[in-house]
């Protein structure tokens, strides 16, 4: 037997009223800042996003809806992770899309399979005490998204 | 000398293509936000166990008392007509999946939500948050009440209005049946003009997101009843973005 499954519709621009009303992006309290921009492909900032990460390492997990004023979010992260797991949702994205967010140069098999230029979209960089990691959805720079 | 055509122009709602299955059409041009929301590149691949992954497990710590009931979450009862909403989340054996969070928000009775950022001119109700969670049980079953929610103009068109709907978040047992999604009412007459809803091109699979009008769960005297089961799986892309440029 297989059943078919539910289609998936978009999180509109209300999210927050039910996915948002506890903090969940601190993965490790005592771990490393992740910060960054969603962008949608025109270059503007996504005030109406929402992104999730999953170490799947560590087995912790954690959402953050992106600023109203400056389309950024924030996590503090374990310091020993490797790469995060992502879903990123938003209005005008009728399902979520998946990428990953690499902390430092991968050594996994996806990270093998990336040219220069994927693995490039693919890291965080450093900024001071915290990495950056911005998202773009569309574009020559776009995040390199994965099937699923 | 053909000319250049822009979909985003186009109709609103696009034809049924039942090919596309339970799958959503990501770039779906009558819903006018996708347009530079979408990724345009092709995807790349995960190994099959990056598929396979499991997902976060969530508790009974994520759950507050009265989070299932959004009747009785404010000094006062919210306006609006009350039901209820439950069903059962299964994998695509048909096997329930228990322990799932499961998370709702909506409009209140006359169609506005309590976000800043809603500035539909309808009256906020003081005793309606509009929120809701639960984790489903042995049987995968999850149980909410609630008032109705109210439809609700949304200017993606002219005189665009959205057919009334609940937004429902889920986890499953994998990563990769997560889902997020919309559970609709019978009988909304403005299905045929709503894009997020028609996203879904094959008529069988919008039937999926409708949920089931259930007499005999309907409390008398009290409540109407609707009954929704979700089935969380991978299969849910309609569509491949296309390399553009």
């Amino acid at each position: 037997m297989s059943l078919p499954t539910t289609p998936s519709q978009t999180v509109g621009p209300f999210y927050s009223i039910g996915l948002c009303r506890r903090e969940d992006n601190e993965l490790d309290p005592d771990g490393i800042e992740l910060r960054g921009t969603l962008y949608d492909g025109q270059g503007e900032r996504v005030p109406d996003g929402m992104i999730e990460v999953w170490d799947a390492a560590a087995r912790v997990w954690g959402r953050c809806g992106t600023s109203e004023e400056a389309g950024s979010y924030h996590f503090r992260v374990p310091r020993d992770a490797a790469v995060l797991e992502v879903f990123v949702f938003s209005r005008g994205m009728l399902r979520h899309e998946r990428t990953r967010i690499y902390l430092r140069e991968g050594e996994d098999e996806v990270w093998r399979s990336l040219d220069d230029s994927q693995r490039e979209r693919l890291l965080a960089r450093r900024e001071g005490d915290a990495l950056v990691f911005d998202i773009r959805m569309q574009g020559d720079d776009a995040t390199v998204f994965f099937e699923h | 000398m053909s000319v250049a055509v822009d979909p985003y122009e186009g109709p609103v709602v696009l034809g049924d293509d039942p090919s596309l299955g339970p799958g959503v059409q990501i770039d779906y041009p009558g819903y006018r936000s996708t347009r530079w929301r979408v990724p345009k590149r092709p995807l790349q691949t995960l190994p099959e166990e990056l598929m396979a992954l499991d997902g976060p497990v969530f508790g009974e710590s994520a759950i507050d008392e009265l989070d299932n009931d959004l009747t009785r979450q404010h000094e006062g009862e919210p306006l609006g007509e009350r039901i209820t909403v439950s069903g059962r989340v299964l994998d695509e054996d048909g096997r329930p999946l228990r322990g799932t969070l499961v998370e709702i928000w909506q409009a209140n009775a006359a169609g506005r939500y309590r976000h800043e950022v809603d500035q539909h001119p309808a009256p906020l109700d003081p005793n309606f948050s509009g929120a809701g969670r639960c984790l489903t049980d042995d049987e995968g079953r999850y149980h909410f009440t609630t008032i109705k929610p109210g439809s609700y103009p949304w200017r993606n068109h002219p005189n665009a209005w959205r057919p009334n709907h609940i937004h429902f978040s889920l986890f499953g047992r994998l990563f990769e049946q997560r889902l997020v999604t919309q559970m609709y009412f019978p009988g909304d007459p403005l299905f045929p003009y709503d894009p997020i809803f028609n996203s879904v091109r094959d008529p069988e699979a919008r039937k999926l997101l409708i949920a089931r009008f259930d007499l005999p769960t309907t409390v008398p005297e009290w409540s109407l009843a609707y009954e929704w089961d979700i089935v969380l799986g991978r299969a849910r892309r309609g569509t491949t973005p296309v390399e553009q440029q």
